[in-house]
């Protein structure tokens, strides 16, 4: 006979839910922050894609609130080991933006209005793996969440997820980012609790 | 042709005991410059984001990285890239080393 009562073992949907390694669940969405947050107007926003040979395509707000949306429902898994269950979001796939680009590289750089830049291979961007997201929980995504857009990649730690992504450079070499370059893993699988260099 | 300077340089083993003096000490009270603006100042007047994911500290003037620690489970990462130098603020000499490592 247990002496706990069902009221401490969380809400009923938590029951049953599979996390990666390390990870508790939370119901409020934290923020983390390395820096000031920018406050971006909308009539200047521009989101890029900068190919290996030098070409860039370039959207403006208007641009991307004209193209196909998909309302992902994704789970969010922070290195700082919450996780956040059943999120609703709006964006553009990356499979969208990425239609009309030609290259082979194989390594993609984020960068963010506010200097912030993090790295992954093309192929987590493809695939519906990745959106460029511009609404959460049906609101307009908050400033301090990455507003007016971010970059949403579920399947790798959060802070793959640029907040206040501003483009995406498309290389043939590997460039690890603001986090890869300070200890945290290149890649950052949450499943194979790849949280700091050498996991 | 010149020959290459073999003996100028010694490896990484040499900054064992200067760099353990330097943590030693209370580096907030050092003194700094930007690499971006140029601004000089004390760590201690830095502006900090974090402790998570690392600590993030920016330039008052100019909002620029000057330096992060990210603390991992067995490991500290320091990166300095932002900033020219530190003056470490740090007593005399003293009484040379007991055991004459280092002296002719």
């Amino acid at each position: 006979m247990g002496f706990v009562s069902r009221g401490f073992r969380g809400r009923p949907r938590d029951e049953g839910v599979k996390l990666p390694p390390g990870q508790y669940l939370v119901h409020d969405f934290p923020v983390l922050s390395a820096g000031p947050t920018p406050r971006v107007p909308l009539d200047r926003w521009e989101f890029a894609i900068d190919t290996e040979d030098g070409r860039t395509h370039r959207w403006s707000w208007q641009e991307l609130m004209a193209l196909p949306s998909e309302t992902p429902t994704v789970d969010l898994h922070c290195v700082t080991k919450w996780s956040k269950l059943g999120t609703d979001w709006k964006g553009v796939s990356l499979d969208t933006l990425f239609a009309d680009v030609e290259s082979s590289a194989e390594y993609a750089l984020v960068y963010s209005y506010g200097g912030y830049t993090t790295n992954l291979p093309v192929e987590d961007l493809l695939d519906g793996k990745a959106w460029i997201v511009y609404q959460f929980d049906g609101e307009e995504l908050a400033a301090a969440h990455g507003g007016p857009a971010r970059l949403l990649v579920p399947h790798l730690y959060l802070w793959k997820s640029a907040k206040w992504v501003q483009g995406i450079r498309l290389m043939n070499e590997d460039w690890p980012g603001f986090w890869e370059t300070a200890g945290y893993h290149n890649y950052g699988d949450p499943w194979r609790e790849q949280r700091y260099q050498g996991d | 042709m010149t020959e290459p300077a073999q003996d100028s340089y010694q490896d990484g083993n040499a900054l064992a005991g200067p760099l353990r003096e330097i943590f030693a000490v209370d580096v907030t009270a050092a003194v700094g410059r930007c690499v971006h603006c140029g601004l000089s100042g004390p760590v201690a007047s830095l502006r900090v984001y974090g402790p998570a994911l690392g600590m993030v500290a920016r330039c008052p003037a100019c909002d620029e990285v000057v330096l992060r620690l990210v603390r991992g489970p067995d490991s500290a990462w320091l990166d300095l890239r932002g900033t020219v130098s530190l003056r470490i603020p740090l007593p005399g000499p003293g009484v040379p080393d007991e055991t004459g490592e280092g002296t002719a």
